[in-house]
């Protein structure tokens, strides 16, 4: 097999967690992240739940230090946090120069503010300065700017599957040289063009979501930042660090079917997971566990079941969903399960798929339920999104 | 090191260019702060039920990855990577008014599908049927030049031979009036022909799309190649003339190997300067060329400033719209673009002769 590209270092703040430490804890400990919701002001409150975090957006800016005048989004303040934690964690706060890039991912960027003040813009002068905070490039500006990282920065937007093509492509700048180091990951608050947007779709379960689950409603949404620090082994050597894991495969491609639809029979994925095992040169059989994109929609975790089973056939590996645990955190999802999955590999357990019962008809596959300690090497990871993107990434440990 | 090279192009802007067998042939002069792209025949490339789903960006996406895709003889290409600032912001504006509007009751999702940033590269992958690789970039002014980064390195990687690249951005009546609010459109009027010398705040905004067909293969079509492409994030003023002259040691070449040097001035006094270091030093010698009062300022224009460098390297010639200086020029073999947005995400690109 190929060993891939080394990660350094992880930050992540979820509705489980304000540090991977803390992630990992409500992990193993099967408490989830799924509430009403509080800070958003929507007339759905009473019929949907979701993961969000608990912090104002002056309690982040507090953590954060920041001036009273700034201008921070949610999604961008979120960003800050957990790109911050995952420098630290990977030693290099004091090293970034001009071979460190950032690759961030949202779906939301600055709608929060936007939805917030959208007419007042007009007449309120003091707001104003959120209007250059709409675009989906400014949170990544924003935790450039905090990192000291002044070259190479860039987003992608990809739905929901936009963080993992963040992951995907850091790996593929340091494989080919043109970056030392590189942030990776994304963020995406919660907001009311979301809820409102994923409600018209009638997609947005009433309930605790449950993935893969015969009677599913659909997903709760969240709110999440993760990222993580990639390295090359010129650094890795250099500075005898401490590896966590490696980005040992991916693969890309689009279902081509749909706007918002995946394809009955998981075209898509079943192209992006074989693609992330053709670079990572293993065989389907050497994936120790799936961390499946499992949203709990009725559409997605058939047609991803299905993709599945096209893969792996009768040899499925364990598998599980953790959008119970935090929601669907759209663009940040793909990083904030790069984090579990990492997590899964260094302590050598699966976590669960909660409020699982009844194996989906057509497809069987009962995912790991219970908090499960298994040696684990390789680590599956999926991730799709609105406009048949799909995306699968493979961590390997050492 | 593998080659790129412009195989085919296609662009929709707010000049008549649209039509690869012209190039600025006519000049649309507008006396205006909002540039809107002239709309190519939709009807050729997009059937009427579709059409009507689609706001303007994403039916100048389709119509231009079209053209590209029939210019270049690709049926599908191996990946598909876009480009965009703003994304789908008259959807975005469409599904965000009627939340607040209607207090959040009797929505429809069919402008909150369309909004993604994403939406365009979708379509069009939908629109081919094509499966393969499938980005969006969404950082501001180097969301177009993320994508010839990403394509360089697809090519470099042996994962493709034919990628399909674009910027798009689309303008929100909604947007460009709070854009107008923080001066980052000009509150006046401006006659386009002398955009470039206005001495207020702000740009004007336009819109379009613009595509073209990278490979690693040349052919009888080919424009030009695309040598190389760098992003920064933060750059001072002052060490502007550095950043150039590394740009091209890194490419085995100097300033007096450039026969032209392609800039993003926008006539915004406050940011203009960075061009003017360029172009009052080292490039002072140089044939100047700006673009953006021709299509306006939006976060992918910098593709519309791709696509005249292509043109000029296949066509040899420049037409005088295009130029802020009078130069000889006997051939043009390297062209250097540079281009930033309010003193952030500067991107230089070399495209040179094959």
């Amino acid at each position: 097999m190929n060993r891939g590209v080394a990660i350094t270092g992880m930050g992540i703040i979820s509705s489980i967690g304000n540090t991977v430490e803390e992630n990992y804890n409500s992990l193993v400990q099967g408490k989830h992240g799924i509430s009403r919701v509080s800070a958003v002001k929507t007339r759905h409150r009473d019929t949907i739940k979701v993961g969000e975090i608990p912090f104002s957006n002056d309690a982040l800016v507090r953590q954060l230090n920041l001036p009273e005048s700034n201008n921070y989004t949610r999604t961008a303040l979120l960003g800050v946090i957990a790109a911050k934690q995952a420098v630290i964690a990977a030693n290099i706060a004091d090293k970034i120069d001009r071979r460190t890039g950032l690759i961030s991912a949202t779906s939301v960027g600055g709608m929060d503010k936007t939805e917030q003040y959208f007419y007042e813009y007009l007449t309120d002068k003091k707001n104003q300065k959120y209007i250059e905070g709409h675009h989906a490039g400014d949170s990544a500006q924003r935790i450039a700017e905090q990192l000291g990282i002044t070259e190479f920065v860039t987003t992608i937007s990809t739905a929901c599957s936009s963080s993992a093509n963040a992951i995907m492509l850091g790996a593929r700048l340091i494989k080919a040289g043109k970056l030392d180091r590189v942030v990776v990951g994304g963020s995406d608050c919660l907001s009311k063009f979301t809820i409102n947007g994923f409600n018209s779709l009638m997609i947005l379960s009433d309930t605790d979501c449950a993935p893969f689950d015969e009677n599913r409603k659909g997903l709760n949404l969240g709110e999440a930042a993760a990222f993580l620090v990639l390295e090359s082994d010129e650094m890795v050597a250099l500075n005898d660090k401490k590896i966590l894991a490696y980005v040992s495969g991916y693969g890309n491609t689009n279902d081509a079917f749909h706007q918002t639809a995946s394809s009955e029979n998981g075209d898509g994925a079943t192209l992006a997971m074989q693609k992330a095992l053709q670079v990572s040169g293993l065989r389907p059989e050497e994936i120790d566990y799936i961390n499946a994109h499992g949203t709990a929609t009725a559409n997605n975790d058939l047609s991803e079941s299905k993709a599945i089973r096209r893969v792996f056939a009768n040899a499925i590996p364990d598998l599980s969903s953790t959008k119970a645990f935090t929601g669907h955190t759209l663009a940040a999802a793909a990083a904030i399960e790069a984090v579990y999955s990492v997590l899964a590999l260094r302590h050598d357990v699966i976590f669960p798929n909660l409020n699982f019962k009844t194996p989906i008809e057509e497809t069987g596959i009962i995912p790991v339920a219970t908090v499960t300690a298994k040696k684990i090497r390789h680590v599956l990871s999926n991730s799709f999104g609105f406009g048949g993107n799909c995306s699968t990434l493979i961590f390997s440990k050492n | 090191m593998s080659h790129c090279y412009i195989n085919s192009l296609a662009c929709v802007s707010a000049q008549h260019t649209s039509d690869n067998t012209q190039f600025l042939d006519e000049v649309v002069v507008y006396e205006k702060n909002i540039l809107h792209a002239i709309p190519p025949n939709y009807k050729a490339y997009i059937t009427p039920s579709a059409s009507r789903r689609m706001a303007k960006g994403v039916k100048m996406g389709v119509v231009a990855s079209s053209i590209a895709l029939k210019e270049a003889s690709i049926d599908s290409p191996d990946a598909i990577i876009t480009g965009t600032g703003m994304g789908c912001l008259i959807d975005s504006e469409k599904f965000l008014s009627a939340i607040i509007d209607n207090n959040e009751e009797f929505l429809t999702p069919t402008s909150f599908i369309q909004s993604t940033h994403n939406t365009v590269g979708a379509q069009v992958a939908l629109g081919l049927k094509c499966k393969a690789y499938n980005f969006t970039y969404v950082h501001a002014a180097v969301s177009f030049e993320s994508c010839l980064v990403d394509a360089k390195l697809m090519l470099n990687e042996n994962d493709a031979s034919n990628v399909l690249v674009g910027g798009i951005d689309e303008l929100g009546e909604y947007t460009t009036k709070l854009h107008e609010l923080i001066h980052h459109v000009k509150n006046e009027e401006v006659n386009t022909s002398k955009l470039l010398d206005s001495k207020t705040r702000g740009s004007v905004f336009g819109e379009g799309a613009a595509f073209f067909l990278l490979s690693g293969e040349r052919c009888t079509n080919t424009y030009a190649q695309l040598k190389d492409v760098a992003i920064v994030h933060d750059l001072s003023i002052g060490s502007l003339q550095d950043r150039v002259h590394n740009f091209l040691n890194e490419n085995k070449l100097s300033v007096n190997d450039i026969d032209a040097v392609i800039l993003g001035n926008n006539g915004d006094v406050d940011f203009d300067d960075y061009y003017k270091e360029l172009q009052t030093t080292i490039f002072s010698d140089t044939q100047q060329i700006c673009y953006k009062h021709l299509c306006g300022e939006f976060n992918t224009a910098s593709s519309f400033g791709f696509w005249v460098a292509s043109k000029i390297l296949k066509n040899q010639q420049v037409p005088d719209v295009l130029k802020t200086n009078t130069k000889d020029v006997k051939m043009y073999k390297n062209i250097l673009l540079y281009n930033q947005y309010r003193g952030k995400n500067h991107s230089f690109i070399l495209v040179s002769i094959c």
